[in-house]
């Protein structure tokens, strides 16, 4: 693991970029989703504000809660973070990412899955364990659909650090990869269902029977909260900024080019305003589904992923 | 160019597998005539491909009919029948969805495996997709097998014959120009007597599901 | 005096513990807080001789016991070391623990307990260390003696003892296919020690033979499926250290047998065979996943959590045949690597895990998960150090069972280079079949750990459990650590498994990885794939700080308790939490075909409603209720042999008598 300080400065911009940037990128998505269904839409700063609002206000905490569900937001927050930070967003050389790789990456979402799984059902409410035992169903489609995915593009590239995937599809002679066409169906039904977003879940609803991100942190309140959400944009954040990398990957910065940063930050911008664009759309096209309709629509997502698999073999192997 | 044109067959082969899953997993009747409007563009601009890179003027008119065929006339004649039998929806199929996909995967790997000694002996551009091609006649096959009503299994057979026709265009450039026509008018055809019977059976039992017919069976 | 010398001495003393404990029959206090701790020194003395023995060379003994001219032949090699080290860990964590948890009047006199568990102690290290079959025999038998006897520590209770007796019977079963197994091998020259066994040379059918009675055999000690019926009966049956025990250091003993046979004994292995342990071991796994999903004992559950985690060891030792066979020593050293970490895992969170249930059912008297609740107000270091074996247990980074999970797709992502294209596209299936497991496996983790200990106590008397005792601490601490030490820092650990590979397949990682220092594991190489544990503790833990910076410090927010929120509705009660059905119906639902469910349904006019869901085993009432039927049929035609009547014996021995006659005529 060579450490360079070009390393170390795209690292840190990485993670700063992810901070200030992932709350605007959920404002910019709620402006759209208003915009496609004809209301009034919310300034972009929205969501800042309401962080804001959230970290001034005092939190409650129910007394039977254990120091499992106070420690949870801040571990949400750190898992969020570090995927971010390994996820190339603007350049590929970053120290971190040595340490957790593709594998890695889809075990530290199961970490944070697992940890507000157990935060809901700590104060023991009807709704809290309910929630959590959606968020456990859903996460065991989805968790090995994201890895089958993710095996697509590690087939291809020959490796599973996402550095060095990214370097090698953005290097790539070959253009169109059906393989990568069965990922990227694969992974954006998988994006949607983690994400808490329609089709699968509802991040406007306040009806508890319909909620299941929602219901994991009804208990919270004040910074805890805010803590929370702002994981829950990171999570968005670093699920847009995957999908770019493993199927867009044009305009990041290389190892030893600091300069070309400068134009990452762009690109990325770019494509993640179409990224929000389209999320508004397909939100906004599709109704929610039954809870039990979603372990086949996730069936659907892992099977797909196995054939791009599949299809690698017979066509590209 | 050249080369792009070459793996955009690979993305249609690709494309028409995807459309075989979603029609399995697919209850409402409208979207199954949709996606089989969607396998027939991109059988044609697969056609085209080939037509445009091995320099065979047939193929190009092979994409004509297939374009008036399946993209316009047969398309048109389903959504007819359906207002007029008034379908939307299809009971649950004989196993549920989820059992239908994993059979789906294993008959795609047996599908894989069998193509692989014959894509070797085939010159064509496309070879390496004569697997995917006999995937999609299989999995529309079983679609005919697991569906409870009749427009379904009417599609599954087009969709089957949609395979065949992939699989003859990626393992031999194309038919001759007669089997071509042959088989285009048989499915022309094929659909409108399959039409007729499904009035028939609707007369019959007032209803489309195909587990009545079994009423007919000597006691 | 070379290591083995100390391994038999250790084995001795942990005799003559036993006996002493026989003249100490019912001082419970002296057979807790002396003689166990002493037992539990000696196994940690066991791990680190054997530790030691890993790195150095093989080494034999011969005990003059037994019948004259068949002295037991005993070996150490890095495979036995290995091994022993998984025994003398787990027996040192879980005889720690067993000190704090005995309580007077259950069956089971504590000196004859303190004997037995001894005895099975030694029989396992002996197993181990045999290197003829008559001696693995012997050790085999009076390790499944032993364990019965430790299995009826509460004989009582009818439920017990059939759960014990249908444990001696299918042990029974596979000890005999072991030893044909070990028949077939010695191709009639009569000697049975292994060294013999290596030299033989036999034919593709007389191998592929000796391999299924293998499997078969020890697949039954192991829990693989089909014959796997016995150990989520057996398993909650046993007392809790007994449990550990069993779960996490006798089924590695099957284990141990399996790679010695196939990878050592028999040469020329064909690929098919891999192909079989790979299926074989993956539908364990998800059968075993999915039915701790749906289990309502939390000890039942940890049981099937086993036979998960065996399906998983048995798919990567698969896996590794597979590439051996094609002649691929590196990559097949990858697969077995990844399995013997799982080996190591597995025995240090499973164990955490079911002593923990024992502390929990110490305290509470209660096993059923419908009546727990909320213990981590009332036992704080029980809650928190199982939670370290619930995170390791689901495979989590950066804990002990993500290592081998990484280890064991690492090897699957490498398989595209089979030359045989049938296997090439079964391979990502099978990859996304351990991928579910694992998924499947941190739902029942988080089931396990949050009906348990989280939320709201279901019973009253749960407020008034009492926390570990010391010694009970003790052995949660040590597994606890194991878990974090192994997962912080594997490169030691792969270090150690490299003797183990060198010597079965003659290829390890340790150059590999030993490239790139102690912080990242690079099996293969680093711009391939790369797995640096400490610095994504790290990273977590900075983000953790850095949220806690920005929340405590940037912002004057205040705390208050107050009463939950639960969407405003006032009278919530503890019934009304989701129960361990409850949490586990979406994937009865799901799985609907792997089960066998009964339902008992209310109707509208019961002035008392009830309802109960029985989820059963299929292969219960499939396949084991007909052979059962069958044999009964069989003993009672035999048994009309048995008239009652005198004369009618009288004519038997008559018969007999004539015929024998007759023979000898001829």
């Amino acid at each position: 693991m060579n450490v360079t300080a070009t390393g170390i400065l795209a690292q840190s911009l990485e993670i700063a970029l992810a901070l200030a940037a992932a709350p605007l990128l959920l404002g910019w998505v709620d402006q759209w989703r208003a915009r496609l269904q004809n209301r009034s839409a919310p300034p972009l700063t929205q969501p800042y504000r309401v962080l804001r609002k959230l970290f001034h206000k005092e939190s409650v905490v129910a007394d039977s809660a254990s120091a499992l569900f106070r420690l949870t937001p801040y571990v949400m927050f750190g898992c969020m973070t570090l995927a971010c930070a390994i996820v190339p967003t603007i350049s590929t050389d970053l120290p971190l990412a040595t340490a957790a790789d593709a594998i890695a990456l889809v075990g530290l979402f199961a970490l944070a899955r697992t940890f507000i799984a157990l935060a809901a059902m700590d104060i023991g409410t009807a709704f809290g364990t309910m929630g959590a035992r959606r968020e456990m169903l859903i996460g065991f489609l989805a968790e090995p659909a994201l890895l089958m995915a993710l095996f697509s593009t590690s087939l291809i590239t020959h490796s599973t650090s996402l550095a060095n995937m990214v370097d090698t599809l953005s290097h790539r002679a070959t253009v169109l990869e059906p393989s990568l066409a069965f990922a990227g169906v694969a992974f954006t039904i998988v994006s949607l269902a983690e994400n808490a977003r329609v089709p699968v879940d509802n991040p406007a609803t306040h009806l508890e029977l319909t909620m299941i991100h929602e219901a994991l942190v009804l208990e919270y309140s004040g910074r805890h909260l805010a803590m929370m959400e702002w994981a829950a944009s990171l999570k968005l954040f670093a699920y847009s900024c995957i999908g770019l990398a493993m199927f867009f990957p044009w305009g990041i910065a290389e190892v030893d080019s600091p300069l070309a940063m400068l134009f990452a930050v762009p690109a990325l911008v770019f494509k993640l305003a179409i990224g929000g664009v389209l999320l508004a759309l397909i939100e906004t096209a599709s109704a929610k589904m039954r809870i039990f309709r979603v372990p086949e629509f996730l069936a659907t997502a892992f099977l797909l992923a196995v054939i791009g698999l599949l299809v690698h073999q017979l066509l590209e192997a | 160019m050249h080369a792009v044109l070459t793996q955009s067959i690979n993305l249609y082969a690709a494309f028409l597998l995807i459309v075989s899953f979603a029609m399995i997993s697919q209850r409402r009747i409208l979207s199954l005539v949709h996606l089989y409007t969607s396998q027939g563009v991109a059988l044609v601009l697969a056609t085209v491909t080939v037509a445009y890179l091995t320099s065979q003027p047939h193929l190009f008119y092979s994409a004509g009919i297939t374009l008036v065929l399946k993209v316009m006339l047969i398309p048109t004649m389903l959504h007819r029948v359906i207002d007029r039998l008034d379908v939307r929806w299809d009971v649950e199929p004989l196993i549920n969805i989820p059992t239908t996909m994993l059979i789906g995967i294993v008959l795609v790997v047996f599908a894989f495996n069998l193509a692989l000694p014959i894509s070797q002996l085939s010159s064509s551009i496309a070879r390496s997709t004569l697997g995917i091609a006999l995937a999609c006649v299989l999995l529309s096959f079983m679609m005919m097998i697991v569906r409870a009503k009749a427009l379904p299994q009417v599609i599954g057979f087009l969709a089957m014959e949609n395979g065949l026709f992939f699989a003859a265009t990626s393992a031999t450039n194309g038919m001759p120009m007669i089997v071509e026509l042959g088989i285009a008018l048989d499915v022309l055809v094929g659909a409108l007597i399959l039409g007729v019977f499904m009035f028939q059976i609707r007369e019959q039992f007032d209803s489309l599901d195909i587990r009545h017919l079994e009423r007919l069976k000597e006691e | 005096m070379i290591h083995i010398d100390w391994i038999l001495v250790i084995v001795a003393a942990w005799l003559v513990l036993g006996i002493w404990a026989l003249f100490a029959l019912h001082r419970t206090k002296f057979v807790a807080r002396r003689l166990f701790p002493l037992g539990g020194l000696l196994g940690l003395a066991l791990a680190g001789v054997a530790l030691d023995a890993l790195f150095s060379t093989a080494e034999v003994a011969q005990l003059l016991i037994g019948l004259p001219g068949l002295p037991m032949h005993l070996r150490l090699d890095a495979l036995s070391a290995f091994f022993l080290v998984v025994i003398g860990a787990g027996v040192f964590g879980t005889s720690l623990f067993s000190a704090g948890y005995f309580r007077a009047g259950e069956g089971t006199a504590p000196g004859l307990l303190c004997l037995e568990y001894h005895v099975f102690l030694a029989a396992m290290a002996m197993v181990v260390l045999a290197d003829d079959a008559y001696a693995f025999m012997v050790m085999w038998e009076t390790m499944a003696l032993s364990s019965f006897f430790l299995v009826t520590a509460n004989h009582r209770v009818a439920s017990v003892r059939q759960a014990a007796y249908l444990y001696l019977l299918l042990a029974h079963i596979g000890a005999v296919a072991i030893l044909l197994c070990f028949g077939v091998m010695q191709a009639n020259t009569g000697d049975y020690t292994f060294a013999n066994l290596r030299a033989q040379q036999l034919s593709p059918m007389w191998l592929s033979i000796a391999f299924g009675f293998a499997v078969f055999g020890f697949g039954a000690k192991a829990g693989l499926v089909p014959v796997h019926v016995w150990l989520p009966e057996a398993h909650p049956a046993a007392p809790s250290p007994v449990s550990a025990l069993l779960s996490a250091v006798m089924l590695k003993t099957a284990i141990y047998g399996l790679l010695r046979i196939t990878f050592d004994l028999l040469h020329g292995g064909l690929w098919w065979w891999g192909a079989v342990l790979l299926a074989l071991g993956l539908i364990s796994a998800l059968m075993g996943v999915v039915f701790s999903t749906v289990q309502t004992e939390m000890k039942r559950l940890l049981a099937y959590s086993s036979i998960e985690n065996i399906g998983l060891i048995v798919a990567g030792l698969g896996l590794a045949l597979i590439f051996r066979s094609y002649g691929m020593a590196n990559l097949a050293a990858l697969a077995l690597t990844a399995a013997m970490v799982h080996v190591l895992a597995h025995a240090f969170f499973k164990s955490l895990l079911f002593l923990g249930t024992g502390a929990v059912l110490h305290a509470t008297g209660e096993r059923n998960l419908g009546k727990l609740g909320g213990l981590i107000r009332s036992m704080p270091w029980v809650a928190w150090l199982v939670f370290i074996g619930v995170l390791a247990g689901a495979g989590l980074p950066p804990l002990a069972g993500f290592v081998s999970e990484w280890l064991l797709l690492q090897s699957f992502l490498f398989t595209t280079a089979l030359p045989n294209s049938f296997l090439d596209m079964l391979i990502p299936l099978v990859a996304a079949a351990v991928a579910l497991c694992v998924a499947l496996a941190g739902y029942a983790m988080v089931k396990f750990f949050g009906v348990i200990f989280l939320g709201q106590p279901r019973e009253e008397k749960l407020l008034r459990a009492h926390d570990a005792n010391v010694w009970q601490r003790l052995g949660l601490a040590w597994f606890a650590a194991g878990c974090l030490a192994m997962g912080l820092f594997p490169v030691p650990l792969i270090d150690a498994i490299d003797r183990v590979t060198n010597r079965l397949l003659g290829a390890g990682l340790a150059q590999a990885v030993h490239a790139n220092g102690w912080v990242l594991l690079a099996p293969i190489g680093l711009e391939r794939a790369s797995y640096g544990p400490v610095v994504f503790l790290g990273g977590v833990g900075a983000g953790i700080t850095l949220g806690l910076l920005i929340a405590r410090r940037l912002y004057r927010g205040t705390l208050r308790r107050g009463e939950p929120w639960a969407c405003g509705y006032a009278g919530g009660t503890a019934r009304m939490q989701d129960t361990a059905e409850g949490f586990g119906q979406p994937i009865r639902q799901i799985f609907e075909p792997f089960f066998r469910i009964t339902r008992d349904l209310p109707s509208p006019f019961d002035v008392r409603p009830h309802y109960r869901v029985l989820t059963q085993d299929r292969l219960w009432h499939g396949v084991y209720m007909p052979i059962a039927r069958l044999v009964d049929w069989l003993a009672r035609g035999v048994s009309w042999l048995q008239q009652g009547r005198i004369s009618i014996y009288l004519m038997y021995s008559f018969l007999t008598l004539l015929i024998m006659l007759m023979l000898v005529r001829l």
